[in-house]
Parts: structure tokens; sequence; C-alpha cells
């Protein structure tokens, strides 16, 4: 079922979702992006630039938090803008369990065109890994 | 960074045409299982890194922006939607400089992205990039 704008109400919480981040993720979306960075596969080359391990794509990261809002949504295609600050890395240990993101959402604001906006929250143990994160979108009357 | 780079914008990119194949491969990585992506037809919202990444990295490694690769981050990036991409789009980029400006011993510049198909502009994103100044 495709929600509507009067299923919405400001305050509204999103279903949250959490989301593991493993290795053999990063090598899926180097090669579905085209981001070969090896601060993304290759431990011994993030550890020689100062980083604790391997990190995920902020992109990875991005493009997963707005699942909070498309799942909720149904249609991907409601979302007219959508931003991100990167502001830490998610970093993704070599385990078959990876590193697990919890992403949220929150209705902060029904604009005047019928538009809705969602903060979106994502965090990595207790670290947010995404700050200023919001998208508008736009749903059936 | 060379601030008279400032509204400089770049020759658009080379078409990149988006397949269901590219388009499914991406919605895999992301692990993404909303039904909407099944048939591979409509690009997931932050698809079109695909092709603004590349746009940029043509313009972050050209000579004149004075831009020192290796301490580059990426640290937002923002997209405003006119339509989704969708399987057939023939996607070109014109990558501009918006702003180059100081923040502390740091550099943070920001780059607009129109992505077209064809003639018509179907998104445009912002990326901010921060360039991290010498170690004290």
């Amino acid at each position: 079922m495709t929600l509507k704008i009067s299923d919405v109400s400001v305050g509204q919480e999103l279903p949250a979702l959490d989301l593991a981040f493993t290795r053999s993720d990063l090598v899926a979306y180097a090669n579905a992006s085209g981001d070969q960075n090896p601060i993304h596969q290759d431990e011994a080359f993030a550890k020689s630039v100062g980083l604790p391990d391997v990190i995920a794509h902020g992109m990875l990261t991005m493009g997963r938090a707005i699942r909070v809002v498309t799942d909720w949504a149904g249609d991907p295609t409601a979302v007219i803008d959508y931003s991100v600050r990167m502001t830490r890395p998610v970093v993704v240990p070599d385990t078959a369990e990876g590193s697990i993101v919890s992403f949220t959402g929150k209705v902060s604001q029904i604009n005047d065109d019928g538009t809705i906006q969602v903060d979106i929250g994502a965090v990595f143990g207790e670290t947010k890994v995404l700050g200023l994160a919001k998208a508008t979108v736009r749903l059936a009357q | 960074m060379n601030h008279d780079m400032i509204g400089h914008v770049y020759p658009p990119s080379k078409p990149y045409l988006v397949t269901s194949e590219n388009i499914s491969a991406f919605v895999k990585a992301l692990g993404d299982s909303n039904p909407a992506y099944a048939d591979g037809t409509v690009a997931p919202p932050t698809f079109p890194i695909v092709v603004t990444m590349n746009a940029m990295d043509a313009a972050f490694h050209d000579p004149a922006l004075q831009l020192d690769y290796s301490r580059l981050v990426h640290s937002d990036q923002k997209f405003e939607y006119i339509r989704p991409i969708r399987v057939g789009d023939e996607l070109t980029v014109s990558a501009s400089v918006e702003e180059i400006k100081p923040l502390g011993t740091n550099e943070i510049a920001t780059f607009k992205t129109d992505v077209f198909s064809g003639d018509e502009l179907v998104v445009t994103g912002w990326s901010k990039i921060v360039v991290r100044g010498p170690e004290a």
C-alpha cells in the first residue's frame, strides 16, 4: 500500500532499520558505484593513511539511510530532495557480522505545498555517522 | 585551491547509458529489497553519484584548480530530483565550482553537478569537499 499525506503527522517516527555493513558489501558497492578507493577495501592501505580499519563509502551509508524513508513511503520516486553530512566513517572489520548501523527517521515538517520533510538519523555504536540528514517527499494526496 | 576557479563550468561528461544491469547492481549493493526496483527500470535516489563523482573526479584533477587530492574528504552530498533516473537514460553531467572558502586551516569547496538525460535536466547534485590544510 502506498502511503498518503493524510497518514502523516509532524513528529511521527518512521520504522527504524538496523543494517549490517560487511567487507563484501563494500566490494559490491565499489563495483556498482565505480568508487574503488582502497580505503574502502584494503585494510593495510586504510591503516597506512591513519584510519582504524577499512571504512564504508560515505555514499553507501547515504544510499542505505534513505531506505528509512523509501521503505515507509513505498515509492522511492516520491523523494524530491535528499541531503546528508558525512560526519564520521563506518569502520568495517573483517568479520561475518560486519558493523551494524541504526537508521531512524522522523517527520519534522509538513510544508505548505504538501511535501513532507523527514529528518534521518544514522548511528554506529555511539557515533553519529550522518549529520543534517534530511529528505523531502511528495506523497499522494 | 585557486579561488579564480569559482564559477568555472567544466565541459559535459561523456554520455553514460543507464542499463537495468547497472541499476540492479547498485540496488543489490545497497541491499535494498524495495519492490519498486525489482525490474531494474527505476534507479534509487543516490544512483546519480555514479556519474556525478566521475565528473567531479575530472575537475579535482584539473591542474588549474590546485587541489591536493590526497587531502580531500567528501563531507556533504545533496540531490534535488526533477524526475527519477530510469533505464535507457543517457546521462551527461555539467560540473561547476560553486564555492571555495577557507575553514580554519582547511579549505572547503562546493561543486554543483547538473545531470542531464539528453537535453532534459533530471537531477542536480551538490558535493561539498574538505581539503585538509598542512599539519600543524
